[in-house]
């Protein structure tokens, strides 16, 4: 069934246009930065940006700082929202559990169609970016060896590589906890709309109320409380506190909202 | 009579909230029947064939399915079941070709070797065997109608369940459908088809089931449902010379309406005999069976998507 769900995500038109739209950002803010060499000043504006006009190869990592905080969760949002609501909507629900595939593991196979598309949004943002850092950012550049941590110390080459990956591994779990509840609002919902706006609603609720100082006591249990914290990993010596604690509260996000998705789905009258 | 059971069920009752769409059913349908299962819209048959393949769950009751209990046997049983449940539905996106191969390839230890030709077989056998790659989101109706069958058919299963099969179809189209469902009953899959119409499964079913308002009012062979009503129907040019040639011989007319009789009398070429011995011509001459219209409106009440209000006492009582 997983197979199926992948076979089905890399044939939609819609997949690779949506990823080709949140491409479209990061690569045009390349290329302004590129045409203005105007920079945001170090501290400000998205992060690893104001490195970026020094160091093209830090380019992938500020594409995505830029679209980690929105346009990811946004069309994390409406995969998994879709999942089972659309499926359903479309009256296809009925025969693909009656070939049968079970419920259980339907789920589990969009939660892995959802992530693939994380992955393939992120590899793809990432390789742009790059591209486009190489070639038209960094010309500034007067290192020889190594890149800027955000510490400012040098960073070697496959440190900064391993790093990096560290960081999309982080990232995609954030967005893990994003698809599983936008699956859990899918079992509920009769439309795959209704799940999508849930889940960016839950988002943008949880970033508003992190900025207010009265959510003290809730904030550490928020969903995207640690979002960022991937940029820590760029840091000398890497500052895991935050990391840790996001981990933890990504992994207890996508086990309470799996189950629950689990326990509607399981004994729910499919009856579109 | 000692053919194995394809599909039972005892005391199958489902409750939607405090509404109950289906109380009591007892349905038994054997292997190599063609099953009419017959009700007006809203009747219940549609969420009756939904419990069969465990997408909704019965409040009470048991089901079994080719020998085994459902929902708890889905696994095993359901890969022997083909299903078109309230029209057919695909990826629209997709081909019909793709389509049949996602569907192919969702069941449980399906095999990647074979399935193109089993998908260009399924493909044959419903009439869309020239289709070419278009969108399932550009298919006629009738098409998807066939899609439908198709994915249905994927498998080979040894029972077939339909709702309203041939919902938006032409009258070709009624009739290829209907050929396909003797010829695959012929070599042995039991068929059981839901439908409001009842002369399709009046010329298609072994045996019928009609539900009214979620319960099951008649279950029994057709042809004993359609047995003769013990009178002849004749037409004659002289209708009154033939009254009266009647009246001599004791037979008694039921029916008299211009030129065309209804008699009570077991043997239609005796009475013919006996006319044309008295001189009196007969153009029209027919045993009297009850048609399955009478049978289902003598058995149901009025029609389930009509909700008349209560009177006021009974609505206070409720």
């Amino acid at each position: 069934m997983i197979r199926v769900e992948l076979s089905k995500l890399l044939r939609s038109r819609r997949t690779w246009t949506t990823i080709a739209l949140i491409d479209a950002l990061p690569t045009l803010v390349g290329v302004l930065l590129a045409v203005t060499d105007l920079g945001p000043r170090p501290g400000e504006g998205p992060a690893f940006l104001s490195a970026v006009l020094t160091d093209g190869t830090l380019f992938p990592l500020a594409a995505l700082a830029i679209v980690l905080p929105l346009f990811l969760p946004i069309a994390v949002s409406v995969t998994a929202g879709e999942a089972i609501a659309g499926e359903a909507a479309a009256g296809t629900l009925r025969y693909v559990l009656v070939r049968p595939v079970g419920r259980l593991r339907l789920l589990v196979a969009k939660l892995v169609a959802a992530m693939a598309f994380v992955v393939l949004t992120v590899l793809v943002v990432a390789a742009t970016a790059y591209v486009v850092g190489v070639a038209l950012l960094g010309d500034q550049s007067v290192q020889v060896v190594g890149s800027t941590s955000v510490s400012g110390t040098s960073l070697s080459t496959p440190e900064l590589v391993g790093r990096t990956f560290l960081a999309l591994g982080y990232a995609m779990l954030c967005m893990l906890g994003v698809a599983a509840i936008a699956l859990f609002l899918s079992t509920v919902a009769s439309s795959s709309l209704g799940a999508a706006l849930g889940t960016m609603s839950i988002f943008v609720g949880s970033s508003l109320l992190l900025t207010l100082d009265a959510s003290e006591a809730i904030r550490d249990y928020l969903p995207t409380r640690y979002w960022l914290a991937f940029v820590d990993l760029f840091r000398d010596p890497i500052l895991w506190r935050d990391l840790q604690a996001g981990v933890i509260l990504q992994v207890a996000y996508v086990a309470v909202f799996f189950a629950a998705a689990w326990a509607n789905f399981a004994t729910k009258d499919v009856t579109d | 009579m000692s053919r194995d059971t394809a599909i039972r069920t005892q005391g199958l009752t489902k409750y939607f909230g405090r509404f109950e769409a289906v109380s009591d059913l007892s349905l038994d349908v054997r292997e190599g029947d063609v099953y009419g299962f017959l009700g007006a819209n809203g009747s219940g048959k549609t969420t009756t064939v939904r419990m069969l393949l465990g997408l909704v769950l019965a409040t009470s009751g048991e089901i079994e399915v080719l020998g085994r209990p459902m929902p708890r046997s889905g696994r095993e049983v359901l890969p022997h079941v083909g299903s078109m449940i309230e029209g057919p539905a695909a990826y629209a996106h997709l081909s019909g070709r793709a389509n049949l191969t996602l569907f192919d390839a969702m069941a449980p230890r399906s095999r990647r070797t074979g399935r193109k030709d089993r998908v260009e077989e399924t493909l044959d056998r419903v009439g869309l065997g020239g289709v070419d790659e278009r969108p399932v989101k550009n298919y006629s109706l009738g098409m998807r109608q066939r899609l439908g069958l198709a994915a249905a058919l994927l498998r080979k299963p040894r029972l077939l369940v339909l709702d309203e099969p041939t919902n938006g179809l032409d009258p070709q189209g009624i009739r290829d459908i209907r050929a396909l469902l003797l010829e695959l009953n012929a070599d042995g899959t039991t068929v059981f088809v839901s439908s409001h119409l009842l002369a399709e499964i009046e010329q298609l079913c072994t045996r019928v089931g009609v539900l009214d308002r979620g319960r099951m009012v008649v279950q029994e062979e057709l042809a004993v449902l359609r047995a003769p009503t013990g009178r002849i129907l004749l037409g004659t040019p002289d209708p009154d010379a033939a009254i009266a040639q009647l009246d001599r011989l004791g037979r008694s007319v039921e029916q008299h309406d211009g030129r065309r009789l209804a008699v009570r009398a077991a043997d239609a070429a005796e009475l013919n005999a006996e006319l044309v011995r008295a001189g009196i011509g007969v153009d029209e001459l027919s045993v009297e069976r009850r048609s399955l219209e009478d049978v289902v409106l003598a058995a149901t009440s009025a029609g389930n998507d009509t909700f008349a209000r209560p009177p006021r006492a009974v609505q206070d009582a409720s």
